[in-house]
C-alpha cells in the first residue's frame, strides 16, 4: 500500500473543515500543498497522487476515490476530441491545478473592478446579487445563512434533497453511488472523464416519489454556489411522478482566471417524471480579438428511463471563447419526451458548437428541437444535432427546427442535423432557416423613434422567443438583457 | 413659418442620382398629396426625409420648423415629429405589436424629455387611440405586421401614426391594396388626425384617395423633381389625362420619366 492509499483512509471520515485535513495532508506533503490563510490549492499538473489527495482534502470515502481513480485511468487511455467545428488551440492538462479552495474575494464594493460592477447594473442585478456575484464575500452583505436556510427548511418538509454534491456524497453516498455516472459513463469522452477524474463540487438533486418540488431551484441560491470551480458535477434524480424546474447558472458575466470549464450534468427521470433544465451560461467570451475567455466543454445528458417521463432542456449561450456542448436525451422509457430549446449567440471571436441528441429507444417517443442560432462579429455558430431512432422505438416522432439569424458580413453559421432511423416507421421532420437581420427592418425600427442597439435587441429577441418562453419568467427577462450586452457594438 | 421646406434637393441611391433638385415648402396643418409616375423617386423622397441608410443627399437643405433635419439621425427625426407611413409595412417576427409601439413612443418621449408611460398610461393611450383607428385585439398582440394581409399592414401604419402623433406624416401609398371600405376607414383615420399643426404629405397614384382626403395642394413628382402644382383639380386632370401632356410643358423631361420606371 503505498503512502497516499494510506492517507486516504486516514481522512476518510467526514470531515468538513478543509483547514484541519490540509493540515494533517500538509505535514506528509511538504511539497505538495501551496498553503496560506486564504486559500488551498493542488499545484498545477494531474496524476494518480492529485486525484488522490483531491479526494482526500474533500473527506470522500473510498468508493469516490477508487471512482475518480478509474475515469482518470480511463482518460490517460482516450485521444482529445477534434471533430468539432472548432478552432482549438493546444490546452495543457498539466498546468491546470486541480483544486483550488475558495478564496477570499474583494472585501467590499469598492474594491470590485468598476467594468464589472458596470455590466450587472446595465443586466439589472440587484445590488446584492451584484456583491454576491463579484465575489465580495456574502455574508457581509446579505444574509445568505438565512435565505438559505428557509429555502432549506421548505424543502426538507417536502422530502426534497438539494446540496452540493460534496455534502451528497458524503451525507446521500448511498443515492449518489446508485445514479453517478449512470446516465454518462466515466468513458463517455474526453472531458466527462476528465470531470469524473478531478470534479471539485456541484449540484445534487433527489425528488423522492410523487412530489411536485415545491419551488424553482436554483444555484443562485445554494451556498457556495459561485464556488463551485471548472469542474462541476451535476446530479439530478427524480422518481415516479416527481416534478422539478432546475435553474442553472450565473445571467451575470463571472470573472474566472480559469480557462478550461468541464462540467458533467446527470439527470434521471424515473415513470412519468418531469425534469426541466434551464441554463443561462455567460462565461467570459474573450476579447474583441479572441484573447482570453473560457472553453466551455460540458457533458450534458438526461435519461427517461420510466415510461411517460420528460426531460426538457432550455440553454441560453452567450458566453465562453469557445463553446462544446450537446444537452442530450435517451428516451429509453415507452412514450417518454425530449425537449431541447437553444439560444446560441457568437460575438467577436467566439465559436460555439451546440446542439442536442435525442435518442429514441422506447416506443411512442417524441422529441422536440429548436434551436438559434445567432452570430456576430467574426464568430462562428454552429448547430450539431442527432436524432436517432433505434429500431424497436415504434410511433417515434421528432420535429427539429433550426434557425439562424446573421448580424453583419463577417460571421459564420452552419448546421449539422444528422439523423439515423432505423425504425421505417418512425417521423421526423426537419426545418431550417437563415436569415439577416435586414435593413429594412432596422430602419422601420429607427423611422419609428427606436434606436439602433435598441432595435437590434428587439430584433434578435423576437428571434428568439420561441425559446424565452420555455424559460422561467425573471430568467426570460435576464436571457433578454444577456443578449443585449452580449451585442452591445454588433451593428454600425 | 413653415412646417417643411425642401430647397434644391438632390439625393442619389447607390450611386444613381434620383432627386435632382427637388423644391417643397408645406406649412402646418396643410395636406399636400403627390402623385407622379412609377420610379420617379416617390418613395425615395420619403426615405431621404426619413434619413434612411443609403439614400445620400449631394445637394440642398431640408428645414423642419428651423431646424436641419438632414442633420438628424433617423430615430431623432421621428422624435422630432417626422413619420413615414411604409409603402410596404415591414415584419417583424415575434416581436409584439403593441410592445413595439409602446417602446417606440416612450423612445421619443424619452428623446423629447418627456417622462415614458408605464403600461396603464399606455393602455388607455391605445384605447383612446383605437377609437381613431380600429384594429382587432387580435391584431394588437400579434408580432408587428407577422402575417398581416397588405390592409392590416396599412391600418397598422396609422394606428401607429395616432399613437406617435407626429408633426408632419408621410404616407406612401397607403391607399394601395385597400378595398373600398378600408380605404374609407384609413381616410377617415387621417381626417380624425388632421390639425392646424399637423401636416400631411400623401403620396398615391389614385386620385379616389383625395375624395376621402380633401388635399390643400397637389404635386406631380417626375424626373426627380417637382414638376408640376396645383389644387385638387390636377388630380382629376392627371386620372383623366396621365402623366403625358406634361411632356410638352416641361421639354427637358425625357419621355421615360413621365413613362413610369425612370431609365
Ligand atoms: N435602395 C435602392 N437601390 C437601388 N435603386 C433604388 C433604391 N431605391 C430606389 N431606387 C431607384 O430609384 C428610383 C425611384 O424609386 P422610388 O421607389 O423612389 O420610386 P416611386 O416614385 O416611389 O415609385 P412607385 O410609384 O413605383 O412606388 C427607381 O428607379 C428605383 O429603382
Ligand atoms: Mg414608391
Amino acid at each position: 500500500m503505498n503512502e497516499s492509499e494510506n492517507m486516504t483512509r486516514e481522512v476518510a471520515a467526514p470531515v468538513r473543515d478543509n483547514a484541519e485535513v490540509v493540515e494533517a495532508l500538509n505535514r506528509r506533503y511538504e511539497a505538495g500543498f501551496v498553503t496560506d490563510i486564504e486559500s488551498t490549492s493542488l499545484p498545477p499538473g494531474l496524476n494518480e497522487d492529485i486525484v488522490r489527495q483531491l479526494s482526500a482534502i474533500k473527506g470522500e470515502p473510498e468508493w469516490m476515490t477508487e471512482w475518480r481513480l478509474a475515469a482518470y485511468r480511463h482518460w490517460l487511455t482516450m485521444p482529445e476530441p477534434d471533430w468539432a467545428k472548432l478552432d482549438i488551440g493546444p490546452i495543457d492538462y498539466q498546468s491546470v491545478s486541480y483544486y483550488s479552495a475558495p478564496k477570499a474575494g474583494p472585501k467590499s464594493l469598492d474594491e470590485v473592478d468598476p467594468k464589472l460592477l458596470e455590466t450587472y447594473e446595465k443586466l439589472g442585478v440587484p445590488l446584492h446579487e451584484r456583491a454576491k456575484l463579484a465575489g465580495v464575500a456574502v455574508d457581509a452583505v446579505f444574509d445568505s445563512v438565512s435565505v438559505g436556510t428557509t429555502f432549506r427548511k421548505e424543502l426538507a418538509e417536502a422530502g426534497v434533497i438539494f446540496c452540493s454534491m460534496s455534502e451528497a456524497i458524503r451525507e446521500h453516498g448511498d443515492l449518489v453511488r446508485q445514479y453517478l455516472g449512470s446516465v454518462v459513463p466515466v468513458g463517455d469522452n474526453y472531458f466527462a472523464a476528465l470531470n469524473s477524474a478531478v470534479f471539485s463540487d456541484g449540484s445534487f438533486v433527489f425528488i423522492p416519489k410523487g412530489v411536485r418540488c415545491p419551488m424553482e431551484l436554483s444555484t443562485y441560491f445554494r451556498i457556495n454556489a459561485m464556488n463551485t470551480g471548472q469542474f462541476e458535477r451535476t446530479l439530478i434524480v427524480a422518481e415516479d411522478d416527481s416534478h422539478v424546474s432546475y435553474l442553472e447558472g450565473c445571467t451575470a458575466p463571472m470573472r474566472d482566471e480559469n480557462q478550461l470549464h468541464a462540467a458533467v450534468v446527470e439527470l434521471v427521470a424515473l415513470d412519468r417524471a418531469q425534469i426541466k433544465y434551464s441554463t443561462v451560461q455567460n462565461w467570459y467570451p474573450g476579447d474583441e480579438n479572441g484573447v482570453g475567455g473560457i472553453y466551455n466543454f460540458v457533458t450534458k445528458r438526461g435519461d427517461c428511463r420510466g415510461v411517460s417521463s420528460k426531460i426538457s432542456w432550455t440553454q441560453v449561450e452567450t458566453g465562453s471563447a469557445i463553446t462544446w456542448k450537446y444537452p442530450s436525451c435517451v428516451l429509453r422509457g415507452d412514450h417518454s419526451v425530449g425537449e431541447f430549446y437553444s439560444v446560441a449567440l457568437t460575438h467577436h471571436r467566439q465559436q460555439a458548437d451546440t446542439g442536442t441528441k435525442m435518442i429514441h429507444i422506447g416506443k411512442g417517443t417524441k422529441s422536440k428541437i429548436v434551436a438559434k442560432g445567432i452570430s456576430a462579429g467574426r464568430s462562428s455558430n454552429s448547430y450539431r444535432g442527432l436524432v436517432k431512432i433505434e429500431k424497436g422505438a415504434d410511433g417515434a416522432r421528432n420535429y427539429t427546427q433550426c434557425d439562424s439569424l446573421l448580424i453583419g458580413k463577417k460571421c459564420g453559421a452552419h448546421t449539422f442535423p444528422y439523423m439515423e432511423v432505423k425504425n421505417p416507421g418512425a417521423i421526423v421532420e426537419h426545418e431550417a432557416t437563415t436569415s439577416k437581420i435586414s435593413d429594412d427592418q432596422l430602419f422601420y425600427c429607427l423611422s419609428r423613434g427606436i434606436g439602433e442597439e435598441d432595435a437590434v435587441s428587439m430584433i434578435v429577441d423576437g428571434f428568439c422567443k420561441q425559446v424565452f418562453r420555455e424559460l422561467p419568467m425573471e430568467f426570460a427577462v435576464e436571457a433578454k438583457k444577456l443578449l443585449e450586452v452580449s451585442l452591445e457594438g454588433a451593428v454600425g | 413659418m413653415h412646417m417643411l421646406k425642401i430647397d434644391n434637393l438632390h439625393a442619389r441611391v447607390e450611386g444613381k442620382e434620383i432627386l435632382k433638385g427637388l423644391s417643397l415648402t408645406v406649412n402646418p396643418g396643410e395636406v399636400h398629396a403627390i402623385m407622379g409616375p412609377n420610379g420617379a423617386g416617390k418613395s425615395t423622397l420619403g426615405n431621404v426625409l426619413s434619413g434612411r441608410e443609403g439614400y445620400e443627399v449631394t445637394e440642398g437643405t431640408v428645414s423642419f420648423g428651423g431646424q436641419d433635419l438632414l442633420a438628424l439621425e433617423p430615430e431623432e427625426r421621428a422624435a422630432v415629429g417626422v413619420f413615414l407611413a411604409f409603402q410596404y409595412p415591414v415584419e417583424i417576427p415575434g416581436v409584439n405589436n403593441t410592445y413595439f409601439l409602446r417602446a417606440a413612443l416612450n423612445a421619443q418621449r424619452k428623446f423629447r424629455g418627456e417622462d415614458e408611460l408605464d403600461s396603464m398610461r399606455f393602455l388607455k393611450l391605445v384605447r383612446e387611440k383605437l377609437k381613431i383607428m380600429q384594429i382587432s385585439d387580435e391584431l394588437l398582440h400579434r408580432a408587428v405586421n407577422e402575417g398581416f394581409s397588405g390592409g392590416e399592414k396599412k391600418r397598422n401604419e396609422i394606428f401607429q401614426m395616432a399613437v406617435l402623433e407626429p408633426k408632419l406624416a408621410i404616407l406612401d401609398e397607403t391607399d394601395s391594396g385597400l378595398d373600398i371600405d378600408a380605404l374609407k376607414q384609413v381616410a377617415e383615420g387621417v381626417n380624425a388626425l388632421r390639425s392646424p399643426a399637423r401636416s400631411f404629405l400623401v403620396v398615391t397614384h389614385y386620385q379616389r384617395l383625395l375624395d376621402y382626403i380633401e388635399p390643400d395642394f397637389v404635386h406631380v413628382l417626375a424626373g426627380g423633381r417637382i414638376v408640376e402644382s396645383g389644387d385638387k383639380n390636377l388630380a382629376l386632370k392627371l386620372e383623366a389625362e396621365g402623366y403625358a401632356w406634361l411632356a410638352d410643358k416641361h421639354p427637358h423631361l425625357r419621355k421615360a420619366d413621365l413613362a413610369g420606371e425612370a431609365a
